[in-house]
């Protein structure tokens, strides 16, 4: 019986037992097992952090199908390892529970969100798409030939990937929406 | 910098460390000024002022690096008899065009050599301007003439070095005391370092975020900036160089690769309707033929054919018809105009947020209002998707949820460990992030949803002559996963363009003029060299030396500073060994060095162009500025420029003191939106106080990113405005208390907070009290902390150049208590409007 | 036992950017303090707590500026001082000694931590700290305080909040070494004409030996809001806990001694008696921490805290 059961686990009684009263002698089991969360990391993606345009290194440690830590890549000769407070609260911009995760409508002069699923939603945009283009085509202005719509406008924030607005241009300009623009511009 | 971008300032403070000396000028004392050897308070908006007064104070004392002035910049230039200054003008340039409020820039021309006439009037002028076409110079020059006629001497007075010195002799140490508020003693000092560590053996580096650019005067602030450091040959060196700190992860790349309304990727001009017929005439009119820019018909038809593949040839213009035309300003806030005006029906808002977010909130909140249909696609529901149902216009009464009639449609984005993909950084690096995780529930990726949308749209084509752009798009991108979601590396490759053999190029030098590349980015072409995803390169920094080639990739070519063919002297030697950084080895027959040379890399220092050579065969081997047509660094802009070829003090559009220099008060281009949703304050003592916003380090921009987050909405919870103590004092302002600014585009109500940190400055012989409001907050966005909209406040008065907006500088009157509700604060507004 | 491993926090390169205080929650997992406005400079956190384990602390100075042309402007701040404060990890930690669960104790890096899974949340380290670090928190009672990330050290990580900053005013190491190091920048200061830099909390021989997380200060400590004379508030405690511990035996003497190899009651009494960690004579016990706390409220006024509470909300 002595040395296990619960009391033994009892502190005081450990403490009395141990040589370092308030060392070792303390220490719980799950003290014991302590280990820095991101060893247990399934995966470790090199990443950037998403604020200010210095290009922070960010290592990404998901767990179970979970983001479990964000913090600085010391890797990099840009940020040595370090990051910021918007930069360290990464991990809180992808896992808060304010975010949005579903898809949201909501019907002209309608006072409510009501839901949609995403395949739907995506076909109905195409709709409109095709059918503004068409009602607001302009074949030619002040005279001259422009191709083009001014029905449809854009605006995208400048955390948009290289490849999602090169995506976004190459799609726009086809279409012939000219009214493309960026927070890059204010 | 402290204050925005923590990370970046270590190297400031590491420099510190080595014995630099760093200034921090700014309207108020933030974290930056705490770390600063010395804090100089400026009034806001009088930037060219202390920038023009260095000017003449290199020019006045002989301080400048007249050998690299010489070799390097446009120093020499004669400049056309007919230019007139703004020192003959009262504050006009010659060219002015009252009717269009657009200048001719022709007379601004360098002299005519007799064999050709300039070709400069391609660009500029009302078409140019309106079209913000200055934004193209991105990537490269306007065109001058390659070998103007010059004098070594710069004692001929038309010469660009004589022109400056005229320009500026009126900015002096006394005119930076009486508009800038900063006394005689601290402009010495600066003046003193500044010039002291310049040369062969020091660099100063000058550092700018948005405090220099959301004026109207924005794009000659920077201008006056790189005066100074060609003066004091600061550019192209280590340690040299002006730098845009810029806020957001990859807004760098989202003008390379813009989603803006005037340029094209790699920074060519969208065809305007009346400036380009077809390809020829946008090729003849879009930049000189010397320099790299004269390569610009490889670049468009690379881009073409990455576009419209099979379906663009020679024969077609390589289908340079298919490009929509512009004929005029269609940007941002113009945009908001035809929202208003109901000629924009659908618009798409991709992780933005105009309606906190932008100059004039109101404005854009009355643009959504009338809209047929609206995407948002966000992390969180931001203001932009709700103001519907909670925006400030239900609360006065000016709207009614019932009466809106857009319809919305929110789509939930993934965030940015859920996709992978390249940010482009504040210095051109190219970083490739990797995935970590799939999105969850509905949330995709903005390549998912326009790579899908394509789809879906071109599936809905028809044989009409309007679908045939669309329909002939190259679309095709492999798909994986259970979302079938693009791939972004198949997309990085198209945009590093491949050649005759499908493999992807590895330099931009590769492209051809004949169809036979395609190129979706010229100034991103070797991003994928050898079929290596470059930008994904993480050689350990400790593995590599300082300059770390091996950590991503940075355009173009993977030079880490720009023009580094400056930083050796003419004879190709480093001008000091400190310094050194790339030079020219005479025994390989090549340059060489820390960095990827930003020449060519064969080309001799003591080549000559030989007769009617084009492109970068026009280039001396002297010439660092290789994408300008006369390879040289511009004092003076005889070209491109919609506001002067120089820059000249102008107050923003609202404040309260006179322009002491010009009659000209404000920049007479401005572009100013004269409509009732677009107010202005009046001058005169209704609004007695300047205005100022800026970011904490705390919260990220309008705060979509950063209120609904526990851990940064606790450290600043709420909007507060700062104070200095007498104007707390004389409003009867305790700390803490609520005040109500206002301006003739709304009222809001902030918290007080009262710091000696703000300064009231004796400006003119009057003293101006500055107040700064941060502008994070919003009424919602899924955010723990709301506030008043801060960018309500702002005017709708633009760049001439670059459509940005006068956000830092503006008048303001601050009344104690908070703000009325309702009609009542409709009311108030009207009595500041009329009153 | 391996090396101590300490803090030195260096704030005269801090930027107050915060990174500290949310590196710390991410990694912790700590809950958000409320969302007040303090208008207290930048500071909106108030002071170290239950679940805030690093705290920045603004202090705005004013001193006579030079402006010829406007003789009124002496009131600009031209010194904006900023520190992240912490927990010491006293090499004397009044926290430990007074903690009757054993919750508290010393880890093999010589740092002080708190286990969850035993605290009891009796609360008796609270009052003890000298500095008013150790809280308990709302709705959890259990106290809580830095950790000096002891899991992550256990991995052979450097705490959250150390690798974060991005000025590296906050440095993580082996304690001797931190100390010399920052001997030689306190020396490097001075030279530079910074005579008012000085070290705070390095020695061994101030009222808690010395701390495991000491600082390099700009002007006097109490002017970050750090007490000027630390004192471990249980100096006299080992007699008096000799008492207790006896009494204690006494009672549960019977049943726990059946328990234990050997007797060890009293040798556990005498190795608490006998240990280093107390060193210099007799002080007044439990005062520091009345001290500190009035010093806390005091700075809290003085930067316009109570002007708030005054009514203007």
């Amino acid at each position: 019986m002595p040395g296990s059961g619960w009391l033994a686990r009892w502190p005081v009684i450990r403490q009395l037992k141990g040589e370092d009263p308030r060392g070792s002698a303390a220490r719980s089991a799950r003290t014991d097992a302590l280990r820095p969360r991101t060893e247990r990391a399934d995966t470790v993606a090199r990443s950037v952090c998403p604020y200010c345009a210095v290009g922070c290194g960010q290592l990404v440690y998901v767990e179970d199908g979970r983001v479990t830590q964000i913090e600085g890549d010391p890797d990099s000769p840009i940020s040595r390892g370090r990051l910021c407070p918007k930069g360290s609260a990464s991990k809180q911009l992808v896992t808060h529970p304010g975010r949005q995760t579903r898809v949201l409508y909501r019907r002209p002069h309608g006072t409510e969100w009501e839901p949609l699923d995403l395949d739907a939603a995506m076909e109905m945009i195409a709709d409109r798409v095709v059918r503004t283009r068409r009602e607001t085509w302009e074949q030619t202005c002040e005279g001259k030939v422009v191709r083009r719509t001014m029905g449809i406008a854009g605006l995208g924030g400048a955390t948009l990937d290289n490849e999602e607005n090169y995506l976004m241009k190459k799609l726009y300009t086809a279409l012939g929406a000219i009214q493309i623009e960026n927070q890059a511009r204010i | 910098m402290a204050e925005c971008h923590p990370v970046g300032f270590q190297w400031v403070m590491e420099a510190k460390a080595r014995g630099a000396k760093v200034f921090h000028v700014d309207p108020r004392f933030t974290r930056t000024s705490a770390m600063a050897d010395r804090y100089l308070p400026i009034r806001a908006g009088s930037d060219i002022v202390l920038l023009g007064a260095l000017i003449n104070h290199v020019l006045d004392n002989g301080l400048d690096f007249r050998a690299y002035v010489l070799a390097y910049t446009n120093a020499a230039t004669i400049v056309s008899e007919d230019f007139r200054d703004t020192e003959d003008l009262d504050g006009l340039f010659s060219g002015w065009d009252p009717d269009t409020a657009t200048y001719a820039p022709r007379s601004w021309a360098y002299a005519a050599t007799g064999e050709q006439p300039p070709a400069e009037h391609a660009e500029g002028g009302r078409r140019h301007a309106e079209a913000a076409g200055p934004e193209t110079y991105g990537a490269g020059g306007a065109a001058a003439h390659p070998s103007p006629r010059t004098d070594p001497t710069l004692t001929h007075p038309r010469c660009v070095y004589q022109i400056l010195k005229r320009h500026f002799a009126r900015y002096t140490p006394e005119l930076v005391e009486r508009l800038c508020g900063i006394p005689g003693a601290a402009f010495a000092e600066l003046a003193e370092a500044v010039t002291a560590n310049s040369g062969r053996e020091r660099t100063t580096a000058w550092v700018y975020s948005v405090g220099w650019t959301q004026h109207t005067v924005g794009a000659q602030y920077i201008r006056t900036a790189a005066i100074l450091q060609l003066l004091l040959g600061n550019v192209g060196r280590p340690g040299g160089g002006i730098m845009a700190l810029r806020g957001h992860a990859s807004i760098q790349g989202s003008t390379d690769i813009p989603t803006l309304f005037n340029i094209l990727p790699g920074y060519l001009a969208m065809p305007h309707a009346h400036r380009h017929e077809d390809l020829e005439h946008y090729l003849e009119r879009e930049g000189g033929e010397t320099g790299f820019w004269g390569n610009r018909r490889s670049y468009l038809v690379s881009l073409l054919k990455a576009w419209w593949g099979e379906a663009a040839t020679e024969d077609n213009d390589y289908c340079f018809g298919h490009l929509p035309r512009l004929t005029g300003d269609h940007g941002h806030y113009t945009t908001v105009m035809g929202q208003i005006d109901g000629t924009v029906k659908g618009y798409f808002v991709i992780g933005e947020n105009p309606a906190v977010g932008s100059s004039g909130g109101r404005a854009q909140r009355l643009g959504l209002a009338n809209l047929d249909w609206l995407v948002v696609r966000d992390l969180t529901l931001v203001e932009t998707a709700t103001f519907w149902r909670d925006g400030p216009e239900l609360e006065t009464g000016e709207m009614r949820t019932e009466d809106i009639g857009t319809e919305v449609f929110f789509l939930p984005a993934a965030s940015h460990v859920e996709k992978e993909g390249t940010f482009t950084n504040t210095q051109r690096l190219l970083q490739w992030r990797e995935k970590a995780l799939d999105p969850p529930g509905d949330c995709r990726s903005d390549l998912w949803f326009y790579y899908h949308l394509g789809r879906l749209v071109r599936r809905r084509l028809s044989d009409d002559e309007i679908d045939r752009p669309p329909r002939e798009l190259t679309w095709d991108y492999p798909v994986h996963g259970a979302h079938r979601e693009p791939s972004a590396e198949a997309v990085l490759r198209e945009i590093n363009g491949v050649g005759p053999d499908g493999r992807a190029l590895s330099s931009s030098t590769q492209l051809r003029p004949d169809g036979s590349t395609a190129c979706g980015c010229w100034i991103y072409c070797g991003v994928y060299a050898d079929e290596v995803n470059q930008a994904a390169r993480r050689r350990p920094r400790g593995e590599q030396d300082v300059v770390a080639p091996e950590w991503g990739w940075a355009w173009p070519a993977n030079r880490r500073i720009l023009y580094n063919r400056a930083s050796a002297d003419p004879e190709g030697r480093p001008w000091s060994e400190r310094k050194a950084y790339v030079w020219w080895d005479a025994e390989r027959g090549e340059w060489t060095g820390h960095d990827v040379p930003d020449c060519e890399i064969g080309k001799p220092p003591d080549y000559l162009p030989p007769e009617g050579a084009r492109a970068q065969d026009a280039l001396a081997g002297t010439d660092p500025f290789i994408m300008q047509s006369d390879g040289k660094g511009w004092l003076y802009a005889p070209s491109g420029l919609a506001d002067g070829p120089m820059p000249a003090h102008y107050e923003p559009h609202e404040s309260p003191v006179a322009n002491l220099l010009y009659g000209q008060r404000a920049n007479p281009a401005r572009r100013t939106y004269d409509r009732p949703e677009s107010p202005y304050n009046r001058p005169g003592p209704l609004f007695p106080y300047v205005l100022t916003t800026y970011r904490l380090t705390e919260h990220h921009t309008a705060g979509g990113m950063s209120r609904p987050l526990a851990y940064l909405a606790e450290l600043q919870p709420e909007l507060f405005c700062e104070m200095d103590p007498r104007l707390a004092a004389r409003l009867g302002l305790g700390n803490g208390d609520w005040a109500t600014i206002v301006t003739s585009r709304t009222v809001l109500e902030a918290r007080v907070l009262v710091t000696g940190r703000m300064r009231p400055l004796r400006v003119e012989g009057r003293v101006i009290h500055q107040i700064g409001l941060p502008y994070h907050w919003g009424w919602g966005g899924g955010g723990l902390v709301t506030g008043d909209v801060v960018n309500d406040l702002t005017p709708l008065v633009l760049d001439p150049n670059v459509y940005i907006q006068e956000g830092k500088a503006m008048t303001c009157d601050v009344r104690p208590g908070r703000r009325p509700r309702g009609r009542a604060m409709l009311d108030l507004l009207e009595t500041y409007r009329h009153g | 036992m391996a090396e101590r491993m300490g803090f030195f926090t260096d704030t005269s390169v801090c930027i107050g950017c915060k990174a500290c205080e949310v590196a710390c929650k991410e990694w912790n997992q700590l809950p958000d303090d409320g969302f007040v406005f303090e208008a207290t400079s930048y500071d909106n956190t108030g002071m170290l707590g239950a679940s805030t384990w690093r705290h920045v602390a603004f202090i705005e100075q004013s001193r006579p500026v030079q402006v010829p042309s406007d003789p009124e402007a002496e009131d600009s701040v031209d010194r904006w001082l900023m520190s992240s404060d912490v927990c010491k990890h006293c090499t004397h930690a009044a926290c430990l000694d007074v903690c009757p669960t054993g919750a508290l104790f010393r880890t093999e890096f010589g740092t002080v931590v708190v286990q969850s899974d035993i605290c009891n949340g009796c609360g008796y380290c609270v009052p003890a700290c000298p500095y008013g670090v150790i809280d308990r928190r709302e709705g959890d009672g259990r106290a809580w305080k830095c950790t000096m990330c002891y899991d992550r050290q256990l991995g052979g990580l450097e705490p959250a909040c150390a690798k974060a900053c991005p000025t590296d005013s906050i440095q993580f190491g082996p304690l001797d070494e931190l100390r010399e190091r920052a001997e030689e920048r306190v020396a490097r200061l001075r030279a530079d004409g910074h005579e008012e830099a000085r070290l705070y909390g390095e020695s061994p021989s101030d009222g808690v030996g010395g701390a495991g997380a000491f600082f390099l200060l700009l002007d006097e400590p109490e002017v970050y809001g750090l007490p000027p004379d630390p004192v471990a508030t249980t100096r006299d405690l080992p007699a008096m806990w000799r008492w207790a511990g006896a009494a204690a035996l006494s009672v549960a003497g019977a049943v726990a001694l059946a328990f234990l190899n050997g007797g060890p009651g009293l040798k556990s009494g005498t190795s608490l008696n006998g240990g280093t960690f107390l060193t210099g004579g007799a002080g007044p016990k439990g005062r520091a921490f009345l001290k500190s706390r009035a010093f806390l409220k005091g700075r809290a006024l003085l930067k316009g805290r109570a002007l708030l509470k005054g009514g203007t909300r």
